[in-house]
């Protein structure tokens, strides 16, 4: 309580409410004082009224709270906070060192990089990712256009229709894929699913050629010989790998959906699909989003499995389902034992601007997730 | 105040339209005879006998686990979506049972409206979209003036419309607690219910929307039958025609104690249990 000796009661230019009429008068006064607006009880006693209470300096006696740490307290912290800043230096060093080992190749190529198709830096010819950056962006959409599909409907699966016995075995089940070395799903793919996967290729581009993603431009006519090696059959193979983790975060947002408002839904007779539509998916909205960066990220960087399947093409094209693909990854990986140390510095540059996407793609996708309800409690 | 017509398309697979739900309906009487409950298999409820008169008011009293919040969920059907739980005995709305498949659980769940204790709004909505949510949810078709009509009609009903009529626009969210409280039972109304269940829907509120509230119970009471759970013994006495007394001894499942109209149950109970929670005992 402050005392402001001298002031009149009756002419204040306070938003105050009178507390108590006494001989000492007090207001109950909201002021601005240096952290925000505080309320204040004033007492009045005397005559005169202070022209302007916010402007007296005496109101703003800001209290700086002394918290004394106990020892443990302060040993967890230190980690913690070390740890934290740990993160940011490797993510500076890795930027920063294949900035530095690319930097001689970038000084060659020049813009080149960005327009060049060709990859033939140890041949003395150009090189630039004009061909293999769209390549990589291909087998990631076609991957995330099959992922997010199956994700979105597995996850509600899970969280909404299945009984409960079924649920924990599924989500044991989703988590134990997630976990699944690439390389299995590259085998697989390579041995399985890439013969079966053609003639579905070749259904494409018969009866949906006429889409330019489907064209396939073929002098022979479409035979089966052309389909293995293609766009579409490795972002399939690395949406397999995607579904697991996109549906570990989708099931992980949905199954938190608020259960008053799941209830309030249920009890006006709204059917699962209602409280699907009108609550579990708005509030999840976060989390497919979330989910679906970290299969994009994920996509972006898949590595083993595009090398099994691809067969290295460095022309750009729109068509998916022909002969012929990339991806930095996997060029990195081709390459990487038979370069010299320039090739190896076109190499680290290609890396850069691999490492450059994912962070673009994961720093939007984060911004959207924190702006959403749900976002606090997505994992991204 | 913005469109709500964005979901015409997947309403078509239902044939029925907002006219099916009959504005001038008459309240329902709802009938429970030998209720009994469980959760996994502890017993929670047993041998419940209850009448509910259509156009009657029926609070629920009696102390903290004594069964008759988990009762009122019995009577629409909200106690099956807990896991493990089970139900014994026979609900009759105008004497057909709703739990043997006479009629689809989604009909008797917008027959038989619920609000909550917590104010339950659904925060990605507008405060008109809110309204007309049961439309929505339950896929009933309806023309934009059916709509707005359904808006001021239901928000006058539940005491709101003079306080957001300018702000039908707004998030559900950013109303006052008693106003969210009042958005609910606005958004119950909406869909025509015959009879609406209220679990002690004031406990998180101030006396001004309390009063308000209690006001709109007496006033739909005409049209809807209502069952309301409370603690609040004034409130109980304030607004209800009938009381029905549940007590739970130690280890054992809850029952109706005593039953009857609120008067007697208050100024001359029968048995010596209901004079003592009444009278501010225990419990």
């Amino acid at each position: 309580m402050l005392t402001l000796e001298g002031a009149e009661p009756f002419i204040y230019r306070t938003h105050g409410a009178l507390v108590a009429n006494s001989p000492s008068v007090h207001y109950c006064a909201n002021l601005m004082s240096a952290r925000g607006p505080r309320k204040y009880v004033v007492s009045v006693v005397g005559q005169s009224a202070p022209s302007d209470l916010a402007h007296r300096s005496v109101l703003d006696e800001v209290v700086h709270p002394v918290v004394r740490r106990s020892g443990v307290d302060r040993i967890f912290r230190s980690v913690a906070t070390s740890s934290a800043v740990i993160t940011f230096i490797l993510m500076g060093l890795i930027g920063g060192f294949l900035l530095v080992k690319g930097y001689d190749a970038l000084k060659v190529a020049g813009w080149g990089f960005l327009t060049d198709s060709e990859w033939a830096p140890d041949q003395g010819g150009k090189f630039g990712i004009a061909a293999i950056l769209p390549f990589t962006i291909q087998i990631a959409v076609v991957a995330l256009f099959i992922a997010v599909p199956v994700a979105l409907s597995t996850a509600l699966f899970i969280t909404e229709y299945a009984p409960r016995k079924m649920r924990r075995l599924l989500t044991a089940m989703i988590d134990l894929l997630a976990a699944v070395p690439s390389l299995i799903y590259g085998l697989w793919g390579l041995f399985f699913l890439q013969p079966r996967l053609i003639t579905l290729s070749k259904w494409m581009a018969d009866h949906l050629g006429w889409i330019p993603f489907f064209h396939v431009d073929d002098q022979y006519g479409t035979s089966l010989g052309i389909f293995p090696s293609s766009t579409f059959v490795s972002g399939v193979i690395v949406s397999l790998m995607v579904i697991p983790i996109c549906t570990a975060v989708m099931r992980e947002v949905f199954s938190q959906a608020p259960p008053g408002e799941r209830e309030g839904a249920m009890a006006l007779g709204g059917t699962r699909w209602g409280v699907v539509r009108d609550v579990v998916l708005p509030f999840g909205r976060g989390g497919i989003i979330g989910g679906s960066m970290l299969g994009l990220g994920r996509a972006l960087g898949e590595t083993i499995a595009v090398t099994l399947i691809i067969s290295p093409a460095f022309t750009a094209k729109w068509s998916i389902l022909d002969q012929g693909s990339n991806s930095i990854a996997a060029l990195i990986a081709l390459k990487f034992s038979e370069s010299s140390t320039f090739g190896i510095s076109a190499l680290m540059a290609a890396g850069l601007a691999l490492f450059i996407i994912t962070l673009l793609v994961n720093a939007a996708a984060s911004t959207v997730v924190s702006n959403s309800r749900s976002g606090s409690s997505t994992e991204i | 105040m913005t469109s709500i017509d964005t979901t015409s398309s997947d309403r078509t697979t239902m044939s029925s339209d907002i006219s099916s739900l009959d504005p001038g309906h008459k309240a329902s009487g709802l009938t429970a005879s030998n209720v009994a409950c469980w959760f996994g298999t502890k017993k929670v409820l047993e041998g419940v006998n209850l009448d509910m008169a259509p156009g009657q008011v029926t609070a629920l009293i009696g102390p903290s686990g004594c069964g008759k919040s988990t009762f009122l969920r019995t009577l629409n059907r909200m106690h099956e979506l807990v896991p493990s739980a089970t139900l014994a005995g026979e609900i009759l709305i105008d004497g057909v049972d709703i739990y043997r498949g006479a009629i689809p659980v989604t009909d008797v769940r917008r027959r038989i409206g619920m609000v909550f204790q917590k104010p339950n709004p659904f925060p990605a909505m507008t405060v008109a979209e809110n309204v007309l949510a049961g439309l929505k949810l339950s896929g009933l078709k309806s023309t934009r003036s059916e709509r707005d009509d359904l808006i001021e009609s239901c928000l006058t009903k539940a005491g709101l419309w003079n306080e957001v009529k300018n702000r039908l626009g707004d998030p559900g969210r950013a109303l006052s607690g008693g106003q969210q409280q009042r958005l609910c039972i606005a958004r119950s109304l909406a869909v025509s219910p015959q009879v609406l269940l209220m679990d002690e829907p004031c406990s998180a509120l101030d006396p001004t929307s309390t009063r308000r509230i209690e006001q709109t119970i007496s006033e739909i009471s005409e049209t809807i039958t209502v069952v309301i759970v409370t603690h609040n013994m004034q409130q109980a006495q304030r607004v209800s025609h009938r009381c029905a007394f549940f007590l739970a001894a130690e280890n054992e499942p809850g029952r109706i104690i005593e039953e009857g109209p609120t008067k007697a149950i208050f100024s001359n109970p029968h048995d010596p249990r209901t004079n003592d929670y009444v009278n501010g005992r225990f419990g």
